[in-house]
């Protein structure tokens, strides 16, 4: 062996741990940025799961005294977040009516018409909107709802601020999926005399409906868990409250006035425990539809 | 290559008019479809094909060939006016399906009498063979009972001679075919409409031998129900399936004959020179 090839081995080594450090220094960050969701979780188990029962679910938040000697004897604090859970399917379910429609057909227009200057213009406003702060959202709710409309907090106040506030993420959702699609299926489909509307309805976007409901699924994410918005426009409630004319709790509301009274301290973590899990249930909802729904062209 | 296109378009100016001494475009009686001094624009003064007038034979196959941007394309599309999906589209001239101007008809109409094919297969991915096959009616919400539907599904697929090999898996989606099936699956749906003509936009380019063999054997077969256009790029196929060819250039209908005659006797030099591959 000479010289020279016993200086490229070493060179080659050296260069081979590098490339090692590197790889696992890629894996090692990969883990660090991961570590906190799993904190968050043992966290909220371990402070929150004593509260989690049947009652938990199905009845309202207890009042402050039942909590305050419940809490004295060493007890569980009797009550539930069902307020919470109906108002938050009620704001959240009745923002999604709002906004998807809206935001699918938005984000058609853009695609379709990529090129328009009232296009840019759109396109520019919706990345505007992604960057409003959530409580101006409330403010907007409340000075076009709660004042002139419903005359009082109220879940359809809530259900306005934060269907604006998941919008650019359907419109934008729906304009990347619908541009990936070829336009030659668009040929094919009004080659066949199908009307313009009914080749986006019927071809177009259902070509495109796992991309656009993983967009709308991350949305809804988005706002479950929005509490800003909605203490200046749903403000809560103590009871179940179906009439959306009326002021109606939500879980991260509840989270916020747990917080607020000393004596409901601990039915944060169980209540923050239901919220994370109803989120990311959405987002693996999200994934799966992705997958299933994947149409290959 | 800029200097050539240019050294060569006086050149195609004094050809255009010995052109029509020397009568290198054929008349055919009786057309199904009249294209008439047709000029089609993708925008601006600069037009794609320029004052094209030819009669397209019932029942016959018509091939369309030429180098690339030579037209051919544009003027296939112009016929169901599949062009004016671009914007800025215009036309100058006409183009007659019987005895209408097809420019005077709504285009959905127009398009349901005339189907096409495309270069790439393109089978709606979302539904199965057997929709798909009825998609013509379904997306126009044309109620069909389930025998009819049955019957033009059959009907479609046999004409294409894909029924015995998708009959037993009708429901499954078109998009897990293979590329030749997939195309005689789009043949299959333009079929089901019945339409007069059937335009076809280089339908065997991006399949394989033995798939593009099957196209062009079902394409011969298929003209005695159909007129057919088709655009190629491939002379050979042009001559081995087509009754009837145009050759196109730089925008302009330069000769259009009956294929045999213009294989071996071109009357026109610049066709001459692309048969034997100086240009294109």
């Amino acid at each position: 062996m000479n010289i020279s090839t016993e200086i490229s081995d070493r060179n080659i080594k050296r260069r081979l741990l590098k490339d090692k450090i590197f790889t696992y220094g890629m894996i090692s960050f990969a883990f660090l940025s991961s570590i906190p969701l799993f904190l968050i979780l043992y966290e909220l188990i371990l402070k929150g799961y004593k509260q989690i029962n049947i009652n938990f679910l199905f009845e309202v938040a207890p009042d402050t005294m039942d909590a305050m000697i419940a809490v004295s004897n060493h007890e569980i604090i009797p009550g539930g977040i069902a307020n919470g859970i109906v108002g938050t399917l009620i704001i959240v379910g009745l923002a999604s009516i709002i906004a998807i429609p809206l935001g699918i057909i938005c984000g058609t227009y853009l695609s379709e018409n990529a090129e328009d200057k009232f296009a840019d213009i759109v396109r520019f406003i919706v990345d505007m909107l992604q960057g409003v702060p959530s409580i101006v959202l409330g403010v907007i709710g409340y000075i076009w709802i709660v004042k002139p409309i419903t005359s009082g907090f109220s879940a359809l106040a809530g259900s306005v601020a934060l269907s604006i506030m998941m919008l650019p993420s359907i419109v934008r959702s729906t304009e990347e999926t619908l541009k990936m699609i070829p336009g030659t299926l668009k040929e094919a489909a009004i080659s066949l005399g199908v009307p313009y509307h009914r080749v986006m309805l019927k071809v177009v976007i259902p070509t495109g409906i796992s991309g656009i409901l993983t967009g709308v699924m991350l949305g809804i994410s988005r706002i479950a868990g929005e509490t800003a918005p909605l203490m200046l426009t749903a403000l809560g409630s103590t009871a179940i409250q179906t009439n959306i004319t009326q002021p109606t709790s939500a879980i991260p509301l509840l989270v916020w006035e747990f917080y607020n009274d000393p004596n409901l301290v601990s039915m944060i973590w169980s209540a923050s425990l239901l919220l994370l899990i109803l989120i990311l249930c959405l987002n693996l909802g999200a994934k799966a539809i992705a997958k299933k729904w994947k149409v290959q062209y | 290559m800029e200097s050539t296109i240019l050294a060569e378009m006086p050149i195609t100016k004094t050809n255009k008019k010995l052109n029509v001494i020397q009568n290198s475009i054929e008349h055919i009686d009786s057309p199904v479809l009249k294209i008439d001094d047709l000029s089609v624009s993708y925008g601006g003064d600069k037009y794609s094909i320029r004052n094209v007038s030819a009669g397209i034979a019932r029942n016959k196959i018509t091939a369309i060939m030429g180098p690339s941007g030579c037209g051919k394309s544009t003027l296939l599309r112009a016929v169901n006016r599949m062009h004016e999906l671009y914007p800025n589209t215009h036309n100058k001239g006409a183009v007659y399906l019987g005895d209408e101007n097809i420019y005077k008809l709504n285009p959905i109409q127009l398009r349901r009498k005339i189907g096409m094919v495309f270069q790439r297969p393109n089978p709606f991915p979302t539904m199965s063979i057997y929709d798909n096959v009825i998609a013509g009616f379904n997306l126009n919400g044309i109620k069909l009972k389930r025998s009819e539907k049955d019957e033009i599904v059959e009907r479609s697929l046999r004409e294409v001679g894909l029924w015995d090999e998708v009959k037993d898996s009708l429901h499954n989606r078109g998009t897990f075919l293979s590329g030749g099936q997939q195309q005689r699956l789009c043949i299959a749906r333009a079929l089901a409409y019945t339409p007069e003509i059937i335009l076809l936009d280089e339908p065997t380019s991006a399949l394989d031998p033995i798939a593009t063999a099957k196209i062009e054997d079902l394409l011969v077969k298929l003209k005695k129900d159909f007129t057919i256009v088709l655009v190629t790029h491939n002379m050979s196929q042009a001559a081995r399936i087509s009754d009837y060819s145009m050759f196109m250039y730089l925008g302009e209908l330069v000769e259009y004959g009956k294929t045999k005659q213009m294989f071996t006797m071109p009357k026109d030099k610049r066709t001459e020179e692309y048969l034997t591959g100086k240009i294109g």
